[in-house]
């Protein structure tokens, strides 16, 4: 388990299902029952409609790199430099994230390389979604 | 609000800019607002208004020793101010008061007297996004570009170059901080700080102030400045994460803002004789040119590498140096504002001659919000 300083996320009463989501190895998102609209972050209503006619659903976990930086300035928790990146989900909705099991260099780092969910445990509440290159 | 029916009669800056360790941050709101006071020959009295941002106005209020009828504490990141001269002029046009004053003040480099809070709170970031590494600015506001670098099949020398030309205006400045040419290799070689973001495609980090003074523009021609009227405004916000904008390659924000201060002012592109785009990293103006409209997508970096905003340009842009050169105290949106003032007044040291029409475009957070004030010097 990791303990590496990072603030970890406190989860709330509308982004719980989130987290016990990723505490179960699975990326969960919403989808409105009225227009079909698949969303994050998380909330007891549609941000596109307005519905609370809402479900949880359970995402594929593929998508692609969407966007990076690699940062180089000293943070908690991580070893600089390192890359924060977006990824956009197959369901459509895009995510921050770390890439992970990958070089944190332009060259290894593609945009729109296809990409997989992979969760990592910090502590006993918090799993985090992180994402690995597909190998092809 | 009517055209040309609101007039920023006094602004000024702080007496110091740049590195300022005796003043702490409410002092130098007070620094600032004494001076636009005397900028334009008004006393604490006179004032019935107070805006301000990063900072409660109660607080500046108080410490001035003023007692408003009208207050403004809309606090959206750097482009706040723009913000206020909208609301301003909304309220004087009501008669909610009649003299309006709004200042900014950090001690950005220095820390003096700032206030803890968050950047900008929110419950998404600290759930979604600050557990991947997501810090300071240049972690957050610079994430899109890579997107729109391969979308518009451009390079990070397309974004360098901005910090290049900006440079060039920044040395008619005598307050400017960084004043000494600079070439794309000199900023490509900078300090790495988030790939592909190098340090001199970054913002200063500094201390000072700025303030501005709103009246009617009936009472405007009684003042020794040369009155600066508000001929359109816009505002709008999109979202506190940067991962959730919903296109990497534009901003909502900007786009909604921008049309909305066109709209009002009854122009057309053509009309601008003077642009500012809050550049708090180089990647700014390309997406501000784009936008507002002043070029089609995708066409603001070869805009630039043109020549067309340099200076001697069609369409001077950054006039001062930027948050690139100029200053960069946190939030930035009141120097733009003095800048694009002094233009209008014919008193900038880069002063675009015969300029008419300026367009002042600020962005609030990460692509959150955006402000934009349309001025002209023609009653």
């Amino acid at each position: 388990m990791a303990n590496d300083g990072r603030p970890l996320p406190k989860p709330t009463p509308e982004t719980q299902h989130y987290w016990d989501g990723a505490k179960a190895g699975e990326l969960r998102l919403q989808t409105c029952g009225e227009c079909e609209h698949t969303y994050f972050p998380p909330r007891p209503f549609c941000p596109k409609c307005g519905s609370k006619s809402v479900s949880v659903t359970k995402a594929s976990g593929k998508g692609r790199l969407y966007s990076y930086i690699i940062n180089h300035l000293p943070t908690p928790g991580f070893e600089a430099p390192f890359a924060i990146a977006v990824v956009e989900l197959e369901e459509g909705p895009r995510l921050m994230t770390n890439i992970v099991d990958c070089e944190q260099t332009p060259e290894a780092l593609v945009l729109d390389m296809p990409v997989e969910v992979t969760f990592e445990k910090m502590s006993n509440e918090i799993t985090l979604p992180l994402f690995k290159p597909v190998k092809a | 609000m009517k055209q040309k029916s609101i007039a920023i009669v006094g602004a000024a800056e702080t007496t110091e800019m740049g590195k300022v360790p005796g003043m702490s941050q409410i002092q130098l709101h007070a620094d600032a607002a004494l001076n636009a006071m005397a900028d334009c020959g008004l006393t604490i009295k006179d004032i019935d208004g107070v805006a301000t941002a990063g900072h409660t106005p109660v607080e500046l209020a108080h410490y001035l020793g003023i007692t408003p009828t009208w207050v403004d504490g809309t606090s959206v990141g750097g482009c706040s101010f723009m913000l206020h001269v909208r609301h301003a002029a909304a309220a004087i046009a009501e008669g909610l008061c009649t003299t309006v004053l709004i200042t900014h003040g950090e001690s950005g480099r220095n820390q003096v007297g700032v206030l803890n809070r968050p950047m900008f709170p929110n419950q998404f970031e600290a759930q979604f996004d600050i557990p991947y590494g997501v810090t300071r600015p240049p972690t957050r506001f610079t994430v899109p570009v890579l997107r729109y670098l391969k979308e518009y099949d451009l390079t990070v020398e397309h974004v360098a170059n901005v910090a290049v030309v900006q440079r060039e205006w920044a040395a008619f400045h005598p307050r400017a901080s960084f004043r000494d040419p600079i070439t794309v290799d000199d900023v490509l070689n900078s300090k790495m700080i988030a790939y592909p973001f190098r340090l001199l495609m970054c913002c200063l980090v500094t201390d000072g102030g700025g303030a501005l003074i709103l009246t009617s523009a009936d009472r405007a021609k009684d003042f020794p400045t040369k009155p600066v009227y508000i001929l359109g405004t816009g505002e709008s916000v999109e979202t506190p994460l940067i991962s959730q904008m919903e296109d990497f390659t534009s901003s909502k924000a900007f786009r909604v803002s921008g049309k909305k201060a066109f709209d009002e002012a009854g122009i057309s592109h053509a009309d601008v004789d003077h642009l500012m785009i809050y550049d708090a990293f180089a990647h700014l103006p390309l997406y501000g040119l784009e936008d507002l409209g002043f070029v089609g997508r995708g066409e603001a970096a070869h805009f630039i590498a043109e020549g067309h905003t340099r200076p001697g340009g069609k369409l001077p842009l950054n006039t001062n140096g930027g948050g690139l050169s100029y200053m960069h105290s946190g939030m930035y949106g009141m120097y733009a504002l003095q800048e694009s003032v002094r233009q209008m007044r014919g008193i900038s040291p880069a002063q675009v001659d015969g300029a008419k029409i300026s367009v002042c475009h600020g962005v609030g957070g990460m692509f959150g919000a955006a402000g934009t004030i349309i001025m002209t010097n023609e009653a």
